[in-house]
């Protein structure tokens, strides 16, 4: 329930968890001029602005705008091949888009850079399994903090003080994130060998355990049954009420998406046909037309 | 400038041109079979030899030309459907390097048995074609590259015909453009396969036959490969007409590079420049020459 | 906790160090003791300098995922840089001779590592094998790098360090010896420290590793320039400890192919596995002559030899690519595995 109220919560007065509400507090403190422009460019963590990519001929995105608060849970949804995983890998940076610009935090990208995406405090996940499977479950999670470290091989291969500190450090919090999402048992297992559901739940972990602002995730709970997907949106969930993060999500199933989210943006052909609650998208009839009338026959998420 | 011999330059650039020719007629073999099952085949040097020497000992041995042929071309396809069976299939969907790896094991094995089934010694082969340099405005040009760069003219409208207007060279380009609809409209994969390899082993017998009148028959011809690669990586590994114009690219510059800069590297250098010019090209435009940017699917 | 170990819960506790330890007393107590020369001479010299090799193609190709065709390049910048610094630098001792030349195959290396910022596969794989000619050739050229030596073979100078000579085949082998090991545990800690997981990472899955933020152009060049420095090192064993010569002939495409081949056969990503696949590579071909005398008695000249070899090479090749891709390392846990559980059976 507490997604709902994050979700009517209107603008301006969204519930963040304390700790950001503390910080954003601060904010307001220094930057007392107000507007209704300047609160929405505060409160966005992220926005997409005019985005239009294509392939060859194929046309992925046609001119989308999106803007993600800080702290809210944002799906993106829409038919297969309507360009939503497209725009995760434009905001991550994998893609450069033919037009528009991607906006983060203060920061302005023609393409974002993905090699500093980690540092711009984004984490994401994979629609197909990314996972490096020739290392372990703790050491694919331990790999998430590689932006952290600062030691050189040099000083790794003597086991110098940095070093070891930082690889302590990395295993600790990597240790308390399968705790937390229940995969300590399998931690010494080779990631490759999980079954496909404890490789998704892994790639969460990976993402998290680099303590992002934003999280984006594409599909976390493609393939998976009803109990894992529940548990799955749980940890979604928790993630944003225990750090605050803010989280993009793709996902087929209807269910999960208006449970989970506070906004809701609908691709269809690349473009965006809808943006608003679970509830304004549910009323909405190109939706239906487009989207929800064949997926409410796919309720688990099989087929679409 | 005017001391320039242009004549000079032309017939060196002709020259280039045509053993460039050659090295087509190599890399068309690779570009085949990568094409549909998307491996280097590393062994396509020791094909090459293989066919080369059978053909050679055969005809030592009294057979006419044209048995000889029919007969080498027979053993090729058996050796192409051979490797396809034991080799490759059994490592399908796996890495495309670890295929790599495979062939190249393949060209230890092909070289081997080569020799000895047929001896190390340097055979002639005469394909009744004169080497003899023939006048063309001024320009001498080699009656051989003439011969030569006909036949691999032929060779690749030969290809062109069979994958355009037969079925089972319609089903290779739907193999290559997409292996799974291939397989879900009916193409049955090993008789193309099959296909392929024979061609392979076709091209790799008249390569062989050329290069061997050439250079004689010997081990070294399995180098050859080595000749070919840089076309493929300029060319596109995927692509016949990039094999072409690579394989004219690189006879071109490699030519020219000798001739003119040659003396200042103390000569020698066609062991290495044609993949400095490869990868030089390949820093720029990394789709290579023909190939379509493609961004990797995430 | 890399793929060397994760798998095998057995060598992770003492016994694994116990094990190496005991190896290392076997091979600098028992093997000077009871050896005799032709052992040194024919297997254990080039098997410590190709152990050495196949060690160091195994980080950038297992660890770090990027193909190379021109390790017997680096091995030749290794021994004539050495050469060089050796002759050319007064009083410089000799294992400073060694290190430079490791570093100078590094920097060589790091250039010809510069298109896999660019060029994956392949491509890759192929523009390595500019190194090898360009290497080869530029020191059959350049009568320089041999002194001017008229036949381009020169010997190599006498191996000692800080006074002690390492002389005769003993000698040669406990400085090889010497040498390999502390590499090999330099090369331990590296795979499972942070950059070796970024090495696996990236060739695993590049855009995922980037993402996480690995630098992987530096991951990349990073695998180049030490997996250059080992192989040049070994470059210097191959020809100051066994052959006794220098000479760019001994370092061509072939030599290159078999360090790639004891990578494959001994297994990809284990440090172990370069030792099993030198091991088997250089056995091999000794029990091969004699199992085909044997046999077939006159027949078998070494021209026959050389194709049989070649043969039974390329066949090993593929055999372990189709039935055990992860190499002799893994049928030996296997095996061992095996063993034990029947022990405790019993
Ligand atoms: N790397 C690429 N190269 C070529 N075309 C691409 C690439 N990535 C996406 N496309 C094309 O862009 C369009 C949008 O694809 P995208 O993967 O973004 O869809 P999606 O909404 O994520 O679909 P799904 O629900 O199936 O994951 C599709 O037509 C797809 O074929
Ligand atoms: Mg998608």
């Amino acid at each position: 329930m507490q997604a709902m109220n994050y979700a009517f919560g209107g603008l301006g007065s969204v519930p963040f968890p304390p700790d950001v509400q503390e910080h954003l507090a601060g904010l307001d403190a220094r930057t007392d001029d107000g507007g209704a422009r300047h609160a929405e460019a505060r409160d966005s963590a992220l926005s997409l602005s005019s985005i239009s990519l294509s392939f060859g001929g194929v046309v992925a995105l046609t001119d989308i705008d999106i803007s993600v608060r800080k702290g809210e849970i944002r799906a993106i949804i829409g038919p297969n091949g309507a360009g939503k995983s497209s725009l995760i890998n434009v905001i991550s940076g994998v893609y450069r888009p033919d037009r528009g610009h991607v906006r983060i935090g203060k920061n302005r990208y023609q393409q974002v850079p993905t090699q500093k995406l980690a540092r711009l405090g984004i984490a994401r996940t994979f629609q197909n399994l990314a996972l490096f499977k020739g290392l372990s479950v703790l050491d694919n999670v331990v790999a998430g903090r590689a932006y952290t470290v600062r030691s050189t091989f040099l000083g790794q291969i003597a086991g110098l003080g940095r070093a070891r500190r930082e690889e302590a450090d990395a295993r600790d919090r990597a240790g308390r994130i399968l705790d937390f999402l229940h995969l300590g048992h399998v931690s010494g297992r080779l990631a490759g060998t999980l079954p496909y559901g404890l490789q998704k739940r892994v790639e969460l972990a990976r993402a998290l355990v680099a303590e992002p602002d934003i999280l984006l995730l594409d599909e976390p709970m493609a393939g998976m049954t009803a109990t894992e997907k529940n548990e799955m949106a749980g940890f979604v969930r928790a993630a944003r009420d225990q750090y605050g993060t803010t989280v993009v999500l793709i996902e087929h199933d209807i269910g999960v998406v208006m449970g989970l989210s506070d906004r809701i943006a609908v691709l269809d052909y690349g473009r965006k046909i809808a943006d608003g609650t679970p509830e304004e998208i549910r009323a909405d009839q190109r939706v239906i037309d487009a989207y929800l009338g064949v997926a409410s026959e796919n309720e688990d998420g099989e087929g679409i | 400038m005017s001391d320039f011999d242009w004549l000079f330059f032309i017939e060196v650039l002709v020259g280039g041109l045509l053993s460039g020719v050659m090295y087509s007629l190599v890399a068309i073999g690779f570009v085949l079979i990568y094409k549909t099952s998307g491996v280097l085949n590393f062994a396509q040097g020791a094909m090459l030899l293989f066919a080369a020497l059978t053909f050679v000992s055969l005809t030592e041995r009294g057979v006419p030309f044209a048995l000889a042929f029919a007969i080498t071309f027979a053993i090729m396809v058996v050796i192409g459907i051979a490797i396809e069976r034991t080799v490759l299939r059994p490592l399908t969907n796996k890495p495309p390097i670890t295929l790599f790896m495979a062939t190249l094991g393949l060209s230890y094995v092909i070289e081997g048995a080569a020799q000895l089934i047929w001896g190390t010694q340097v055979h002639g082969l005469d394909l009744g074609i004169e080497d003899l340099p023939f006048d063309v405005g001024g320009v001498f040009i080699s009656q051989f590259d003439i011969f030569a760069a006909v036949v691999a003219a032929g060779m690749v409208a030969a290809l062109s015909a069979f994958f355009r207007y037969t079925r089972i060279g319609l089903g290779f380009r739907a193999v290559a453009d997409d292996q799974f609809a291939a397989l879900a409209i009916g193409l049955r994969l090993p008789w193309i396969w099959a296909t392929v390899w024979a061609a392979a082993g076709l091209v790799a017998l008249v390569a062989g036959l050329l290069w061997g009148a050439r250079v004689g028959v010997q081990f070294s011809l399995s180098l050859i490969v080595l000749k070919a690669l840089p076309v493929l990586v300029l060319g596109g590994f995927d692509s016949i007409l990039g094999a072409i114009v690579g394989g004219l690219l690189i006879g071109a510059t490699e030519k020219l590079a000798e001739v003119y800069i040659g003396e200042y590297f103390g000569g020698g250098i066609e062991g290495w420049f044609a993949y400095v010019v490869a990868l030089a090209f390949l820093l720029v435009r990394p789709s290579g020459l023909f190939g379509q940017k493609l961004v990797e699917r995430v | 906790m890399s793929v060397l170990t994760a798998d095998l819960p057995v060598s992770r506790s003492l016994p694994g160090w116990a094990g190496t330890a005991a190896l290392l007393a076997v091979a600098y107590v028992a093997v000077p003791i009871f050896g005799t020369s032709y052992l040194f001479e024919a297997i254990l010299l080039p098997f410590l300098a190709l152990s050495l090799a196949g060690l160091g193609l195994n980080i950038l190709t297992g660890y770090a995922g990027q193909v190379s065709l021109g390790s017997a390049a680096f091995m030749a910048v290794g021994a004539f840089a050495a050469f060089n610094f050796n002759l050319r630098v007064e009083s410089l001792p000799l294992i400073a001779s060694i290190a430079l030349a490791g570093f100078a195959a590094a920097a060589i290396g790091l250039v010809f590592g510069l298109p896999s910022l660019r060029l994956k596969g392949f491509y890759l794989a192929v523009s390595t094998l500019a190194a090898q000619f360009f290497v080869q050739w530029a020191l059959t050229k350049f009568s320089w790098f041999s002194n001017d030596s008229a036949s381009g073979v020169i010997d190599a100078p006498p191996l000692s360090i800080a006074g002690v000579a390492f002389e005769g085949p003993v000698g040669r082998y406990l400085f090889s010896l010497t040498v390999v090991t502390v590499l090999t545990f330099l090369a331990y800690r590296l795979v499972i420290s942070q950059t070796g997981r970024n090495f696996i990472a990236v060739r695993d899955n590049e855009t995922a590793a980037r993402i996480i933020g690995v630098p992987v152009l530096k991951t990349k060049l990073l695998a180049f320039a030490i997996s250059s420095f080992i192989i040049g090192v070994a470059g210097v064993l191959w020809a100051f400890a066994y052959l006794r010569t220098v000479e760019p002939a001994g370092f061509n495409l072939d030599r290159s192919f078999q360090i790639l081949f004891i990578v494959i056969i001994g297994g990809l990503a284990s440090i172990r596995g370069a030792f099993f696949g030198a091991a088997l590579i250089v056995v091999f071909p000794l029990v091969l002559s004699r199992l085909g005398s044997f046999l077939l008695g006159d027949i078998f000249d070494s021209g026959v030899l050389d194709m049989s070899q070649r043969i039974v090479l390329g066949t090993l090749i593929i055999l372990f690519l189709i039935l055990e891709p992860d190499g002799l390392v893994a049928l030996w846990d296997r095996v061992r595995k095996r063993i034990g559980t029947g022990l405790r059976r019993s």
